[in-house]
């Protein structure tokens, strides 16, 4: 038999459904981290392949800022309906109680809802493992990140003690109270997980494609206006535009990019010759300086 | 179903282009221009943005090497703490794509750490580049890149002779170069190796082909990494192999064995072998997600049922019936050491190859490797970086391949029973003994039967603690009153079992390791045989003690703690050896110039400033007869 040679879609799949599986042999209580983008999208659609014929053998976790698009928390529902998965919404107290919101509180918004909920979450239902959807060729600190990335009890990352990760081995061992987050589509790129998609049909929140949306432009970067919520400046009015997401979080700081794609062939074009990195829009990477998103990792942000 | 047309044209289009994923590891030093390389491919590829490229002008700027030109190792150079202290610690994985093929490239940079982050990166690649200045030729780590390279199981080569606008595009200088490096390459087992002179400052030969060098007519860097073979191809031509990685049971009609295909093919009705249980069976379905599959390959995640229902789970390797994998306990492995803590011979570590975990031992190395001349070494120990060849023994079978047939059944990590940290990684040359064959011998007559003729539960007392807090003294009067209380006892002890057992060992680190196993091993058959076991060493470390623990039965360990200050042990000094130690003429002495690991969590902690020897046995025979 002559030699098929595999996709790199193929093989990259291959090796995110050996990652999903041996987390599952070696660790006690996974869960997976779901954000509701295509990412998490893609890595969902993964799990089931890697169980198949059986569920996923985790629940699914959404750290809930309640300031995601309004599309994001339908596509949310519908996806935990579809795959009768247990989905685990989590809501920082303290960030309710205290009201923060992007508009006023800056950095503190990602801090309380994202970092602090999400280990809150970790730590009351015990996870010992989570997944998540991060890639390295996403941010220069992610270049670096293992596969199995160990947090202390405290859930910090030290990058100058990491394990060495050698074929594809991987030493899920850990004491007590240590935690891994797992990044199953570390070798993939954004151009990778566009294919995947369109080879997979998996379904998305429709903000990724592009459609006249109601926009105000602050400092060169598009938001859209999804709710009353929404603080215009005075004399600022949304103007409709046609615009889609390359990346969706907190909808008053995620930058839309101006685009006709409607389609995946459309957006996977508009990717070929795309001269901006998807983390541009991401005003939570840039709040403060170029070692941004390395130290929020630190202090326990995916 | 009626597709979409633009999704068949999409589709269509990508596979024909798509010649698979190609890893590679750029290896060169700093001012072999590297890092110009591989911001080089990135950038006339396309796999940098514009908002990348302003950061890294804005930082090239800052902090950068270069002037006002852009300084390609700032993107490189990931990590804050990085950058300030201008090293880079760890490996990197960049991305970029052609037309043609995916890629992935390992950055292993520099300096100290290059053995361990050199290895780390080839463990995966197909293929090395291998820069060289054109001004410098070829440099003791042009031979130690290569070597590592080839050690890991590299097979395709590129020689990329960099700078060559600064030999002004000179062809007898490459000529050189490359005639310099052909015997050594040759002499260290690489096969081919394409040699290209280029200029990844400039660009010449790395993307495009370049005007400068009208006497070069070989393909450029890109031209050569999208035409070589990928491994995962060559892989598909060997015997089939499926580790295990676990058993899939939605319920109680489907059993499936997922795993990741390392070698070979694999069809419905393809007789297999289960190993090392030896059973066979013949492949029913190729499952998954969407539909079963005629066949799958090498480099495949798949879950296969079998037409007999025959025990197979994690770490069983599903073979080709009649090509299987072989199993063995005893290897001559070679050693990479990746942690600060010294490899210590005859410690248990926990070894890792495919879904396979076992307790494993090194003997002290046959030699080591000086990377730099590719002398062997004498060595008793392996220290971080250290590359050496030693026998490995395994508590249990493995299933394996030599390294040079399968990195997946050939490639292990050692990971610290304690720390959890992979201190380790190595490769497996060949098996020293087959382990098809031994088997244990099994007993009529068990160890429940032979207590309960006793009338008592068995245990093993193991009192720990530096030497004269009092362990020998408590240890017999706690025995003095289990015989009393008609329990059948033995009291093993430090100094009396080194007069006859243990007379050829020392006081090495690696001695001492030696010294507890054969008394844990002793200690087990006795409480196999029924008795109150009762030992009393100094057993310094964590790890042995706890292996000692693993061997017993759950319960039938108990650690005691005799606890007593450095000082006041130092003050009795009942045996004259502190005063000894500290004048120098005692050598690794616990306590003085050997480390104590104090036990975090000991079933019973004898606090010798508060209680006699007397309260201490009372409290410890209390602990066992309530």
């Amino acid at each position: 038999m002559t030699a098929a040679t595999l996709t790199h879609l193929q093989r990259l799949e291959a090796e995110s459904i050996h990652i999903l599986r041996e987390v599952v042999a070696e660790c006690e209580r996974p869960v997976m981290l779901y954000s509701i983008g295509k990412d998490s999208a893609v890595m969902l659609h993964l799990a089931r392949k890697a169980f198949f014929p059986a569920p996923p053998p985790f629940p699914l976790l959404h750290i809930d800022t309640t300031w995601k698009f309004k599309a994001m928390y339908a596509e949310r529902d519908r996806v935990a309906a579809e795959n009768g998965m247990t989905l685990i919404v989590h809501v920082n107290p303290q960030a309710q109680a205290r009201g923060i919101n992007p508009f006023d509180h800056g950095a503190l918004h990602t801090d309380l809802w994202k970092t602090q909920g999400l280990k809150q979450a970790l730590d009351h239902h015990g996870f010992d493992a989570a997944f998540g959807g991060a890639r390295r060729d996403e941010e220069k600190s992610r270049a670096k990140e293992r596969v199995f990335s160990f947090r202390t009890a405290t859930h910090r990352w030290d990058p100058k003690n990491q394990r060495p990760e050698l074929w594809n081995l991987y030493n899920a061992r850990k004491a007590a109270g240590e935690t891994i987050r797992v990044f199953p589509l570390s070798n993939w790129t954004e151009l990778d997980v566009w294919q995947y998609i369109a080879r997979e049909k998996i379904a998305l929140v429709p903000l990724y494609f592009a459609a006249p949306r109601p926009t105000v432009e602050r400092d060169g970067t598009l938001l859209m206006v999804d709710d009353d919520r929404f603080r215009l400046a005075p004399g600022e009015r949304p103007v409709d535009r046609w615009v889609r997401f390359r990346t969706l979080g907190c909808y008053p700081l995620t930058g839309a990019v101006e685009s006709r794609a409607t389609t995946l062939d459309a957006i996977i074009d508009e990717m070929r010759v795309a001269r901006t990195s998807e983390r541009q829009g991401r005003a939570v990477d840039r709040d403060a300086g170029a070692a941004s998103l390395e130290r929020k990792k630190q202090e326990g942000y995916f | 179903m009626v597709a979409a047309p633009a999704d068949i044209a999409a589709d269509a289009s990508w596979r024909d282009r798509d010649q698979g994923l190609l890893r590679f590891i750029a290896c060169g030093s700093v001012d072999d221009g590297k890092s110009t390389l591989i911001g080089r491919l990135l950038h006339d590829t396309k796999a940098l943005f514009e908002d990348q490229l302003a950061d890294l002008a804005a930082e090239s700027k800052a902090v950068g090497t270069q002037g006002e030109a852009i300084d390609f190792a700032l993107l490189v150079d990931g990590l804050a703490a990085e950058r300030e202290q201008g090293i880079t610690i760890d490996v990197a994985y960049r991305f970029f794509a052609t037309e043609r093929r995916t890629f992935i490239v390992a950055d292993a940079p520099g300096h100290e750490q290059y053995t361990r982050n050199m290895v780390t990166g080839a463990s995966t690649a197909d293929l090395a580049v291998i820069l060289v200045d054109a001004r410098k030729g070829v440099l003791t780590q042009t031979r130690r890149h290569s070597y590592l390279a080839q050690l890991l199981g590299i097979r395709q080569f590129v020689l990329a002779v960099n700078k060559m606008d600064l030999v002004d595009y000179d062809r007898a200088t490459f000529d050189a170069i490359v005639a310099d490096y052909r015997p050594f390459a040759d002499g260290i087992g690489i096969g081919a190796v394409a040699a290209l002179p280029i200029s990844a400052f400039r660009g010449d030969t790395a993307v495009a082909r370049s005007a400068a060098m009208p006497w070069y007519d070989g393909p450029t860097l890109i031209e050569h990494l999208e035409g070589v073979p990928l491994a995962a191809d060559r892989d598909q031509a060997r015997p089939f192999r499926l580790p295990v990685q676990g058993v899939s049971r939605p319920d109680l009609d489907f059993r499936g064995f997922a795993g990741l295909i390392a070698a070979g093919s694999v069809r419905p009705g393809d007789a297999v072998r289960v190993v090392p249980s030896g059973r066979t069976s013949t492949v029913a379905r190729i499952v998954t997600a969407d539909g079963d599959l005629d066949a799958a390959v090498a480099g495949q995640s798949v879950t296969l049922t079998l037409a007999d229902a025959i025990d197979c789970s994690r770490g069983d390797v599903i073979a080709a019936a009649g090509d299987p994998p072989m199993a063995a306990d005893q290897f001559e492995a070679t050693v990479v050491w990746l942690a600060e803590e010294d490899l210590l011979p005859g410690r248990s570590y926990w070894l890792k190859l495919a879904t396979q975990t076992v307790a494993a031992t090194l003997q002290p190395p046959k030699y080591k490797v000086n990377v730099n001349t590719l002398d062997r070494l004498a060595a008793r120990t392996l220290d971080l970086n250290a590359i050496g060849v030693a026998t490995l023994a395994t508590d249990r079978p493995l299933v394996f391949e030599p390294y040079a047939d399968s990195r997946t059944l050939g490639g292990f990590i050692l990971i610290d029973r304690l720390t959890n940290a992979t201190v380790g990684a190595g490769m497996l040359n060949f098996a020293l003994r087959r382990a098809q064959n031994v088997h244990r011998q099994p007993v009529e007559v068990g160890r429940e039967v032979r207590a309960a003729l006793k009338n008592q539960t068995p245990k093993v007392l193991w009192f720990t603690g530096i030497s004269g807090a009092g362990k020998s003294t408590i240890a017999n009067l706690v025995e003095k009153k289990l015989v009393r209380m008609n329990r059948h006892t033995f009291l093993l002890d430090g100094d009396n079992v080194r007069h006859g057992l243990n007379r050829d060992l020392g006081f090495t680190d690696a001695d001492r390791i030696e010294n507890i196993r054969r008394v844990g091993e002793v200690a087990r058959l006795m409480a196999d045989a029924g008795l109150i076991v009762i030992t009393a060493f100094i057993s310094p470390f964590r790890a042995e003690r706890d292996l000692v623990r693993q061997m017993m039965a759950p319960g039938e360990f108990v650690e005691v703690h005799i606890d007593t200050p450095l000082a006041d042990a130092e003050r009795r000094d009942v045996k004259g050896l502190y005063a000894k130690a500290r004048a120098g003429r005692l050598a690794n002495f616990t306590g003085i110039d050997s480390p104590y690991e104090v036990p975090p969590a000991p079933e019973i902690r004898i606090d010798t400033t508060a209680l006699d020897a007397e309260a201490a046995a009372e409290r410890i025979v209390r602990y066992l007869i309530p």
